[in-house]
């Protein structure tokens, strides 16, 4: 299993915060998790098919290409706002 | 305290007082303060909300603080950001750095905010009179944080 977060516009756009899935032999990087949930529908291809996507990998900022191991936390969200 | 994420607001005084207090080696502090606007793209602001990643946001800030220290000889470095409501007029981040001599100082204290407002994980929304907004990122503050890599 691995966990997904969901942030700020993303959160909402998609209507969750988070979620498991579990990690089976096709899912290796953070892009395959990307495309698995891009064919849940239209709003999941657009928001997480963004060029502006940002993501982590437990709780590090990472590209799409960062391999992932069960367990891990993964997150996607908007580009940041803060300061 | 080098990094703190709080939905209060904070003493400046206090802070930079922090910064070089008992170490009389400190001879320049740089402080950044960012406040809440009360108008952004043409448009007057309400107030904001400020959403974070809990533990990342902390972990990214401790990151940025740490590369900081790699790069200028800093004696003391102190970053806080708000998160919550924040109201017009009121201050969202601190940023200060001690050193020696002022170059330092004022490059690394450039240096976190650049890197702040393009790695840490902060969303703004704002509350307009016409209705809420998530602001969205600017090309401008990538490109200041690009200068940093060259």
């Amino acid at each position: 299993m691995i966990l997904i977060n969901y942030f700020a516009r993303y959160r909402e756009q998609l209507g969750i915060e988070g979620e498991k899935i579990a990690l089976d032999g096709s899912l290796k990087t953070i892009d395959d998790v990307r495309k698995r949930l891009g064919a849940r529908g239209a709003i999941w291809r657009e928001v997480l098919g963004e060029t502006s996507l940002m993501c982590a990998l437990n709780q590090e900022l990472c590209t799409p290409a960062a391999p992932i191991e069960d367990f891990d936390e993964i997150a996607f969200f908007p580009q940041v706002t803060g300061g | 305290m080098a990094v703190q994420v709080q939905t209060e607001l904070f003493d400046l005084g206090e802070l930079t007082h922090g910064l070089h207090a008992e170490d009389p080696g400190i001879g320049a502090v740089a402080t950044f303060v960012g406040y809440v606007r009360d108008r952004n793209q043409g448009d007057k602001v309400n107030h904001l909300y400020l959403e974070h990643y809990p533990g990342m946001t902390e972990r990214s800030l401790q990151l940025i603080v740490d590369q900081a220290h790699e790069r200028w000889p800093l004696q003391r470095v102190t970053l806080v950001h708000r998160v919550g409501l924040l109201k017009v007029g009121e201050p969202i981040v601190f940023v200060g750095v001690a050193s020696e001599h002022r170059h330092a100082a004022f490059d690394a204290c450039a240096f976190l905010m650049d890197y702040l407002k393009t790695r840490a994980p902060f969303w703004k929304r704002e509350h307009t009179p016409s209705g809420e907004r998530w602001v969205e990122g600017r090309e401008s503050d990538r490109r200041a944080a690009n200068r940093w890599d060259a």
